[in-house]
């Protein structure tokens, strides 16, 4: 499934970034030294973690697309620095958990 | 052997908004010179750690990345306060980082057990007061 197709079916506002790609994978973390080792390339990740930290860790990471659950605060450098590195970035306002049972229940799935 | 491609970076102790600039350029050029994303992805995520630990607790510092024919060789040094009990900062989940760095996702004690974990070797040099180089080596 697409970063488009993802992003309708689960009612995400896309802030940035290309939404063509294909999602692989699935990710929930917030601490960045774990997730910079976990997340994997294609994946959506989920976190709350809406810093520009984290826009670093996806940098090299490689996510499909970071989704800011909870309705976290992003600020407009984090936006400007994902769109600098072609990071697409949206934004949820449902939890973690939400997310996750409703992405396993269109057909996604972890790698 | 051909020489050694060589990247010098300076890492901005004060910034940490601009912390893995460094990793993340390394990340392009490997990928330009066409390595295997698994390597790049050791190489990255060993810098990334390494270049957040001198940001949290050295003020910053230097890193140097050399690539030879058989291996990557990561530099980094800072002229920080050094590491008192190496052994002891290298278990997952010790940390001596602030709270205002734990609010932003970082000081989970993950970071040397990472760049142990994604090297195939790392040594670390260290003196109290006078700072700390980590030599890390990713085999091609």
């Amino acid at each position: 499934m697409t970063v488009k197709e993802a992003a309708a079916a689960l009612q995400l506002s896309l802030l940035c970034g290309d939404d063509s790609r294909e999602i692989t994978g699935v990710y929930v973390g917030d601490l960045l030294s774990r997730c910079m080792s976990r997340v994997e390339e294609g994946d959506l990740w989920i976190t709350i973690m809406a810093n520009i930290n984290a826009v670093a860790v996806a940098a090299l990471t490689d996510p499909a697309l970071i989704v800011f659950c909870e309705d976290v605060e992003i600020g407009d450098d984090v936006l400007a620095k994902a769109s600098e590195n072609g990071i697409a970035i949206a934004r949820s306002a449902q939890d973690a958990y939400a997310l996750c049972v409703a992405y396993a229940s269109i057909g996604g799935a972890a790698s | 052997m051909s020489e050694a491609v060589k990247f010098h970076f300076d890492v901005d102790g004060s910034d940490f908004s601009s912390a893995g600039a460094a990793s993340v350029m390394v990340k392009k050029k490997l990928r330009q010179l066409g390595y295997p994303p698994e390597v790049i992805r050791k190489v990255s995520i060993a810098m990334y750690e390494g270049e957040i630990n001198m940001v949290i607790h050295a003020n910053g510092g230097a890193a140097d990345v050399e690539v030879y024919d058989d291996e990557i060789v990561i530099i980094l040094s800072d002229t920080g306060p050094g590491i008192p009990d190496v052994e002891l900062a290298m278990q997952e989940g010790f940390s001596t980082a602030r709270d205002n760095i734990r609010n932003l996702g970082f000081g989970a004690g993950m970071g040397l057990p990472n760049m142990k974990k994604y090297t195939d070797s790392m040594e670390i040099d260290t003196r109290i007061g006078e700072g700390t180089t980590i030599t890390m080596r990713v085999s091609l």
